[in-house]
């Protein structure tokens, strides 16, 4: 129940506080909001207006104190980026790790979550052990992943003549999902957390009656607990769409480079290399946005189906 | 003054984008060349080199209380490159920095980031005289001009592990190695004697300098010295270029070499046997296993007396926002003398990019006989192109390359032709 102040209640709707004109009916709430606000348009706001700027000009880093031009070029850096098959490529390889990760990150880390939440002795021993992976560093986590998954590595030696050849991380077909699988094992635990906060919330009594009418594990998980956390899966696709889309250390770590043979190279990965080791910005800004672009245009579909469903 | 980087030419347009930036950044750009007082320079992270930084600084300061240099490593980043060109853009470069990659360097002069050398009145003189005409001028840009002075070599050689050679039947002493069909052949013996993994173990990785340790020593071998770049044009669409391209191809289809990173230190763990390398690695694996060196092959057979290879050397450049140039040049002067080069070279073990090395330093290549194979061969060295676009031009040889070469996905004369096509665009502008 929300409490109403005797002032509030009085007033008509659509009357003005003095101060909440153009401030909103709790101004102090804007003051408070105001730092993080600061931080966000300085750290995140300026330099994507900035990126898209440099996207549309013809830029370069230079010494503080050289006058050079920067003349407009329309959509020249947009037309070098989609016609580069580099781009091309790494944009595709992008789709396959989302294909792969996106669902798989979804469905384990909810069934997880739900098998976790049932679980009365060593619950907490299980969350530590889940989330470990996604506080450890990724460069050290990394280095086991190699040790496993390169030619003479322990997975290869337990497949013996079943093992691919070439190996997991050299080949063009595996490269970017063995990444995939890596990226879903080591952000399973945070997602699993998402899930477990949100099965608190699922009242009991739901249970309880599906489980009078005859509902069994499986049918309470698919007609209960599935609907009950239905905004946090929203949630989770979303933020697996982004980080997954913002893959950088994995492929530059684990397969050198985004190899083999540009197979687990990432937008990101070229934006790195374009902008910073060739010291082309534009280009590298115009991968940026368009990479924004269809972030955004995924995070809402992803947003929609969660609020449609 | 204004420019356009579609339009830009390093040599024509570079210097005065130098100048500009120089007079910007606080005053005349003459009146910083002529000044004197402390300055800063960077050193690369190698233990050694710092060690002879800093006492060359100590050196430099006892003499010099009113122009006192400080020396500091360069800055974490992913790596040298990016931090300096990072400080580039932020105004943030001291005043000299002795760790200068030559491919990176055509790029900062586009930045206005470093100072024309040659502006110095006994510029030119000096850097030709120390390192020798022709080597010196390999390192000019179009236009002449210095914006870094050959400092250090590391002459690439193949060099390989004893033991493992003899275990394999092999002679160490004379492998009989310096064709590429007993190159090849060697590799095969290595990995059917069954004694090593990896005949030898170039990283296969897709970063823009790996070339310079597998394909590009070769190259520079069977073509007595070509760059890969010369006279604005991609030169490895050839006979050679592809020969060597060919020989690498085989490697890799035989499996005498991995198609994945080690995980380790391959040479130090004995997971191969061979590996391109310069004298820095006497020091660093004398301990671990016997090291022998061999040219690195051609076609007809490689002389270790005049074969030529890559130089993989690091250079000085004075930065813009030096607002005391004459004491820079007087310290890197001082800092490359031929006592500080010798004190360099018992340091570290890496050449100074000096002419007649074996006599300039004979005594201490008496006492370290291991490394008087480099200082021949310092002398014939080939370095990168000092071409616009460098960093982008070797990332796409790379490319092509490793689809090719290593993994075989392309066909190696057409990859090569596509890789000079790009390449000529580059370097054209």
């Amino acid at each position: 129940m929300t409490a109403t102040t005797p002032e509030t209640a009085r007033r008509a709707p659509g009357s003005r506080l003095p101060l909440g004109g153009t401030l909103g009916a709790q101004p102090l709430g804007l003051l408070l909001a105001l730092p993080y606000v600061l931080f966000l348009a300085a750290v995140m706001a300026w330099p994507l207006i900035q990126a898209v700027w440099i996207s549309f000009h013809d830029y370069f880093f230079t010494a503080p104190a050289a006058v050079v031009d920067h003349p407009f070029v329309g959509l020249d850096n947009y037309l070098s980026a989609v016609t580069d098959p580099q781009v091309r490529q790494s944009f595709a390889n992008i789709a396959v790790f989302l294909v792969i990760n996106v669902p798989l990150t979804a469905v384990l880390s909810l069934v997880l979550a739900s098998a976790l939440n049932r679980v009365v002795r060593f619950a907490s021993v299980f969350r530590v052990a889940y989330y470990i992976p996604y506080v450890t560093a990724s460069v050290s986590l990394i280095g086991v992943w190699m040790l496993l998954f390169s030619s003479g590595g322990l997975i290869n030696t337990i497949l013996g003549p079943l093992a691919p050849d070439p190996s997991w991380l050299v080949n063009s077909s595996l490269a970017m999902p063995s990444i995939a699988l890596y990226v879903t094992w080591k952000q399973l635990g945070f997602y699993i957390l998402l899930y477990l906060a949100a099965l608190q919330g699922i009242p009991r009594e739901l249970y309880e009656s599906a489980s009078m009418d005859g509902a069994g594990v499986i049918q309470r998980f698919r007609h209960v607990t599935v609907p009950g956390v239905r905004s946090v899966t929203a949630l989770v696709l979303i933020l697996a769409i982004i980080t997954g889309a913002n893959l950088f250390t994995e492929p530059y770590l684990l397969t050198n480079g985004g190899g083999p043979d540009g197979a687990s190279s990432t937008p990101v990965l070229l934006i790195y290399q374009k902008g910073i080791q060739q010291t082309n910005p534009d280009v590298a800004s115009a991968i940026g946005v368009l990479l924004v672009i269809g972030i955004g245009v995924l995070s809402a579909v992803a947003a929609r189906t969660g609020r449609e469903s | 003054m204004n420019i356009k980087r579609r339009t830009f030419t390093a040599g024509a347009l570079a210097a005065p984008l130098a100048a500009t930036a120089a007079c910007g950044n606080g005053g005349d750009a003459d009146e910083a060349r002529s000044a004197r007082g402390p300055i800063t320079i960077w050193l690369s992270n190698n233990e050694q080199e710092v060690a002879w930084g800093q006492a060359a600084v100590e050196a430099w300061n006892a003499d010099h209380p009113d122009e006192e240099v400080s020396a500091q490593e360069i800055p974490a980043g992913q790596s040298s490159e990016e931090a300096i060109t990072a400080a580039i853009t932020a105004g943030t470069t001291p005043d000299l920095i002795f760790n200068i990659s030559t491919a990176a360097a055509p790029g900062w002069v586009q930045q206005g980031g470093l100072v024309d050398l040659t502006s110095f009145e006994d510029g030119t003189s000096y850097i030709e005289e120390r390192s020798g005409a022709e080597v010196a001028q390999g390192y000019a840009d179009d236009e002449g001009s210095y914006y870094l002075l050959p400092w250090k070599s590391n002459p690439v050689m193949i060099m390989f592990n004893r033991d493992l050679f003899e275990q394999a039947g092999l002679d160490p002493d004379d492998p009989g190695m310096n064709t590429h069909d007993s190159f090849l052949e060697g590799c095969r013996t290595l990995i059917d004697s069954g004694v090593v993994p990896a005949a030898i173990w170039p990283s296969p990785t897709s970063e823009f300098f790996q070339p310079w340790f597998d394909f590009y020593p070769l190259y520079i071998a069977q073509t007595d010295g070509m760059q890969l770049v010369e006279d604005g044009a991609s030169t490895f669409v050839s006979e050679d270029g592809l020969a060597v391209a060919e020989l690498w191809g085989r490697i890799y289809e035989e499996g005498l070499a991995p198609k994945e990173a080690a995980t380790d230190d391959a040479m130090a763990t004995g997971d191969t046997a061979m590996q391109s390398a310069g004298p820095w690695a006497i020091s660093s694996y004398k301990d671990a296993f016997p090291v022998g060196f061999m040219p690195v092959p051609t076609v007809d057979g490689s002389d270790v007396e005049t074969v030529k290879t890559f130089a993989d050397s690091k250079n000085v450049s004075m930065f813009t926002t030096s607002q005391n140039q004459a004491t820079a040049w007087d310290f890197l002067k001082f800092a490359t003398s031929p006592e500080q080069d010798g004190e360099f070279l018992e340091a570290t073990g890496q050449m100074p990019l000096r002419e007649d090395l074996l006599d300039a330093f004979s005594e201490y290549f008496e006492a370290n006989p291991d490394y008087e194979v480099f200082a021949a061969q310092a002398e014939r060295v080939v370095d990168v192109p000092n071409v616009p676009n460098s960093t982008e031009v070797w990332q796409t040889f790379r490319d092509h390359y490793s689809s090719a070469v290593i993994f075989g996905s392309d066909e190696v004369e057409t990859s090569l032709q596509a890789a000079a096509d790009e390449i000529d665009q580059l370097v054209q502008g």
